[in-house]
């Protein structure tokens, strides 16, 4: 197909063949057209590189997959950055990990790979030598000098005080404002994209719920959904049913907990209590549900089975228990002051960086999978949007979605089961797209798979990747002590982003 | 006379036990009252004596650029609060050098200990130490005025600014409930709070560095410096809240020598501080920290009722 026809067709799935001189254009007159920048990812075709670009749009169901056939020995695309900046995100470590570069990309050094890594080394190339050794990095950690009458830099982490995930982040600060913060991640990447080659499905999928631990339903389901795609294989309504039933229980452990540690990062550790009392009970459900606690092991290749249904009663429990902490936050005045105005993420900027999930519908960006995506169409489903963008945004927004995933849930158990909608015929030959609204935000897996079933290539996209520049935005103007508050609100992977 | 110096000796001598355990549990108890709330068993309240030991029995360590002051602060610290505990009036009245503590001496040598934690902590020369007493500096420069305004109002109300006798006049009136007195009251203990870095000004339990004030200035402590620290600073919590609940409630306290009076003091003493440690630990559960830029509102607050306070007592004259 060709773009103009995509353009006026928008059908279900497409894929155009693109030129490398022609990349900039295409990919131009999608973005025009409203769609989204969702995943970018090179592959080794032995004989060339191929560079995919997918495209979404939705509500109903669009995917467009550009491909761009690169030559060996000089593996170079046009850079997109200047028209989305998730692309320039993509195109880094598609530098890093492929040795595919970017040509005019306004930020041309690593992402992923940090300085000890020896530089010409791209391991997810075919071809990639046996890595040499480390390079010394004790001295080289540059970040670009910010100068200026009383300019204070304060460099936090990798390890933290907690248990929490590793990452660095380095603050400019004047007085107590903050003036620039740079994070630096993938401290915990584990080459997750090359463990998934040969994998048969049962094997992926094991390693998708694993890829970030809080998101196992989200991860699996995408992987799943993009096996299924490219396997040809189908899905009964009942297993689609029990799928997005455990997305919506994914959901609700998680934005309890949230809930809860916004209240304790303000030293508000009642609620705190309150709130990991509700997930546990939560979790215990999870394991009645599934026979796991995190809701691993229960989405299988084209089935998913429950042992049991969550009862009714138990709902109305976990929304009246849900409710009370939520009036004991809003009736702590000085909680509401310390997150009403705190981190503002602006509507352009979450548009602008192309954000998901929570922190994008905290800004009023309308942009959920279970929408644009769906699997079910649920009567009960609403969107919830905020438009301050503080931290009171997205605390109100997972609390309202706390109340639409119980109804959700509800109405799965229900007499009157929502309608599934049925996925669309395969269009690219052993391969497929998987694309699931994670309690973060829009996961998307797309995977190839050769004649035997095994995985050639999988690309995970995890909402945290794309979200993660809109915390240094957001905290302009921040002050210190508000960081850990800010941070929380969003509550990003790093384990999903790192991969 | 003789026996007077001596029974001085005594009482001094069994604050300063009184003290040294006292402390420690204080903080047990206070963190008792939050998990039982919270709905949690929660530690013994002697877990703080446990790991005071735990961490006496430590190697010593120190920053490798740090010079004296990092190994002298928690000696301070812990010296301050000491003589404070043998000459205030705390169980009884008739300790050594009454008749010469004056209240702003008493205040001023319970600093001391919050000057070396500062300095201790820009001797490290860490960010996050730093951070920590620019922020302690800031909540200090502001609490200072409201304890010294506070005990001023308290001052004029009795005469004197001799705490024993401070003290006693709170024992010998029967009019408690002046509205200079209670001004007063509530402005020292807002100034309590924050000089001890309670709930809403500092969060003892947190473990987030950014936000802190006090612990991001002993980050570096650990062994038996840190033991010093957590001791000193247990110490400094329930002299002034001791100091405060003899101010507001003065009943009890040993108004003549003797073992029976002594006897009788120490045990009002526990029990009053008792009271208001876990008053404090009930305010904590239900407040949260306020935002850093908030909390010189809220001290500035203590500073105005101080003076109001001030004001009356003139007025009432």
């Amino acid at each position: 197909m060709r773009i103009d026809a995509v353009l006026a067709a928008r059908p279900a799935r497409a894929v155009v063949e693109l030129a490398t001189s022609d990349l900039l254009a295409g990919a131009g007159a999608l973005l025009e057209a409203g769609y989204r920048l969702a995943l970018v990812a090179a592959h080794d075709d032995a004989d060339a590189l191929r560079v995919v670009y997918l495209f979404v749009d939705g509500p109903p169901d669009q995917r467009v997959e550009i491909h761009v056939r690169l030559s060996r020995d000089a593996p170079i695309v046009p850079s997109l950055a200047g028209l989305s900046f998730p692309a320039g995100r993509f195109e880094r470590e598609m530098a890093d990990l492929f040795g595919v570069v970017a040509q005019g990309h306004p930020q041309p050094r690593p992402l992923v790979t940090h300085q000890h890594w020896p530089r010409d080394w791209h391991p997810l190339r075919h071809d990639a030598r046996e890595r040499g050794p480390w390079l010394r990095d004790a001295d080289a950690f540059p970040f670009a000098p910010v100068e200026g009458e009383g300019v204070y830099e304060i460099p936090v982490g990798p390890i933290h005080a907690g248990i929490i995930e590793p990452g660095h982040f380095r603050f400019w600060v004047v007085g107590e404002t903050i003036i620039k913060m740079k994070a630096r991640l993938w401290f915990t990447h584990k080459g997750v994209e090359k463990l998934f080659e040969g994998r048969t499905s049962a094997g992926a999928l094991a390693l998708a719920e694993r890829i970030s631990g809080d998101s196992a339903v989200g991860h699996s389901l995408a992987q799943a959904l993009a096996l299924e795609e490219a396997l040809g294989v189908s899905v009964d309504a009942d297993a689609t049913r029990a799928r997005a039933l455990l997305l919506e229980l994914e959901r609700l452990y998680n934005h309890v907990a949230d809930v809860g540690a916004l209240c304790n990062d303000a030293a508000f550790s009642l609620a705190q209590a309150r709130a990991l009392t509700l997930r546990e009970s939560l979790l215990r459900l999870n394991e009645r549900v599934t026979g796991h606690r995190l809701l691993r092991g229960t989405i299988g290749l084209g089935t998913c089975e429950l042992r049991e249904a969550p009862r009714v009663e138990e709902l109305d429990d976990v929304a009246s228990r849900f409710g009370e902490i939520v009036a004991l936050a809003r009736a702590n005045g000085i909680v509401m002051d310390r997150f009403r105005g705190t981190g503002v993420l602006a509507h352009e900027s979450a548009c602008d960086i192309g954000v998901l999930g929570v922190a994008a519908r905290a800004s009023g960006v309308e942009n959920d999978a279970r929408v644009a995506h769906p699997l079910v169409t649920c009567a009960s489903y609403v969107p919830r949007l905020e438009t301050t963008g503080d931290v009171m945004a997205r605390f109100d927004v997972r609390v309202r979605e706390v109340a639409v995933s119980l109804a959700m849930v509800r109405e799965l158990l229900g007499a009157s089961t929502p309608d599934v909608v049925s996925p669309s015929a395969n269009t690219y030959a052993r391969s497929g797209t998987g694309i699931v609204e994670g309690w973060r935000g829009t996961i998307v897996h797309r995977v190839e798979v050769n004649a035997e079933g095994a995985l050639t290539r999988a690309k995970v996209v995890d909402p945290s990747f794309v979200t993660w520049p809109a915390l240094s935005v957001a905290l302009a103007n921040t002050i210190v002590p508000d960081f850990p508050l800010v941070n929380k609100s969003f509550n990003l992977s790093y384990a999903g982003n790192d991969l | 006379m003789k026996s007077t110096l001596l029974w001085s000796g005594i009482a001094s001598l069994a604050q300063l036990i009184w003290l040294v355990l006292a402390g420690p549990l204080a903080l047990g108890l206070m963190r008792k009252v939050r998990s039982v709330i919270e709905g949690r068993d929660g530690a013994r309240v002697t877990q703080p004596l446990r790991d005071l030991r735990k961490l006496a029995a430590r190697q010593r360590t120190r920053p490798t650029d740090a010079t004296w002051i990092f190994s002298a602060a928690p000696l301070v610290l812990v010296a301050s609060a000491l003589v404070l505990g043998a000459l205030s009036p705390l169980a009884s009245l008739h300790v050594l050098m009454s008749s010469r503590v004056d209240v702003v001496a008493v205040l001023f040598v319970l600093l001391l200990g919050s000057v070396a934690l500062l300095l201790s902590a820009l001797d490290t020369g860490t960010a996050f130490a730093g951070m920590g007493s620019s922020r302690a500096a800031m909540v200090g420069a502001m609490t200072e005025p409201a304890l010294l305004v506070a005990i001023l109002a308290m001052s004029l109300g009795a005469g004197t600014s001799n705490l024993a006798r401070l003290v006693d006049a709170g024992v010998a009136t029967s009019t408690l409930a002046g509205p200079a007195r209670i001004l007063a009251l509530v402005s020292f203990f807002i100034a309590v709070l924050a000089e001890t870095g309670r709930l809403p000004v500092d969060n003892p339990a947190t473990h987030l560095e950014l936000t802190m004030i006090h612990e991001a200035m002993i980050l570096e402590y650990a062994g038996p410096d840190l033991a010093l620290i957590t001791w000193g600073e247990s110490m400094r919590l329930v002299l002034l809240v001791g100091l405060f609940s003899n101010l507001a409630l003065p009943w009890g306290i040993a108004t003549s020598v003797g073992a029976l009076s002594l006897g009788v003091g120490l045990l009002a003493l526990t029990l009053k501080v008792a009271v208001v440690a876990i008053g404090v630990s009930l305010f904590e559960v239900t407040t949260a920290k306020l935002r850093l830029f908030r909390v010189p509102e809220l001290l500035a607050g203590a500073f105005l009722l101080g003076v109001l306070s001030v004001i009356s007592a003139v007025a009432l004259r």
